[in-house]
């Protein structure tokens, strides 16, 4: 029961730690609304590093929203937006971060070295069983 | 040669181990600056000292710095007395009073002196997300042509002025 009660009580504190870190805004439109709240999550806070903009209480942060809440507001799409931030900040604000030669191994790293796997249990599928045809 | 091949994963891990501590010691917190080798970007702001309304083509030729403080900034009352021995020393600062109120910054600058050829007044911080900056203090170099040529992000000192001091030119 006290368990129960206890982890109750995480995820009450949890919840309420989240909605916290975000101030009241008005959208003129739910896409808007939906656009905003996409964007503050995929961009990362500058001040505070492992957070993201919806999850900081840094002073930037909430600037930083602000400004984004204005700028979906005039009418910049989305990629504007972004383009916006990375001139300021640079890609460091990017969770998602964008394909170039740079992040190449980032993106690409992963799919090369499964290659390599399987390549070489391949291989060593291939030697077994070419030992095996000789031992018979 | 397959003895060579047994050797493979060792070889990966003397790899990895030499990436991974040339990596330590490395400041977690340093961020590189997206203005470095680039001009300032435009701005108007009002002086806090006289009202004159500034912009890029006011500010004198470089190399000089820019400092972004607040009187609601703890470390920038560290740093304040080795700004003035910069600015005894013939180092021009431009100060940014950066997020503050007019009353209590012109107050800080009586009392404590005045290290800045100018200081202008960035209210809601505009000028600080043109620039890129974080917090307070930070501390921009701008060197003969304009250009940003460094940042540093808290308080600048003696141990860490002589770094910058090398992109004064």
């Amino acid at each position: 029961m006290m368990l129960v009660k206890g982890v109750f009580l995480n995820v009450v504190m949890l919840i309420s730690l989240s909605a916290f870190a975000q101030e009241q805004m008005l959208f003129s439109s739910e896409l808007n609304k939906t656009r905003y709240q996409s964007l503050v999550e995929e961009l990362r806070c500058p001040k505070c590093q492992n957070q993201n903009l919806a999850d900081s209480n840094s002073g930037i942060a909430v600037d930083l929203r602000e400004l984004i809440h204005q700028l979906i507001e005039q009418g910049k799409t989305d990629q504007e937006i972004v383009d916006y931030m990375v001139a300021r900040y640079g890609t460091f604000v990017l969770y998602r971060p964008q394909h170039s030669s740079a992040t190449f191994l980032l993106w690409y790293g992963p799919f090369i070295l499964l290659g390599i796997g399987i390549l070489a249990f391949v291989a060593v599928l291939m030697s077994n069983r070419q030992r095996r045809g000789r031992a018979l | 040669m397959r003895k060579f091949l047994l050797f493979i994963p060792f070889v990966f891990f003397l790899v990895l181990g030499a990436v991974l501590y040339l990596q330590l010691g490395k400041d977690t917190q340093y961020m590189p600056s997206a203005l470095i080798g680039k001009t300032l970007p435009e701005f108007t702001l009002v002086s806090l000292q006289d009202d004159q309304v500034y912009s890029k083509d006011d500010l004198p030729v470089g190399p000089y710095l820019i400092n972004f403080w607040g009187t609601w900034c703890p470390a920038c009352h560290v740093e304040h007395p080795f700004l003035m021995e910069l600015a005894s020393s013939g180092v021009p600062i431009i100060g940014v009073d950066y997020k503050d109120q007019q009353p209590p910054a012109k107050q800080w600058l009586e009392q404590k002196g005045n290290p800045y050829q100018v200081v202008l007044m960035d209210e809601i911080g505009n000028f600080g997300v043109d620039m890129g900056v974080t917090g307070a203090p930070e501390t921009f170099v701008v060197d003969s042509s304009g250009v940003v040529v460094y940042r540093h992000q808290g308080v600048v000192n003696a141990v860490n002025w002589p770094n910058i001091k090398e992109y004064m030119k």
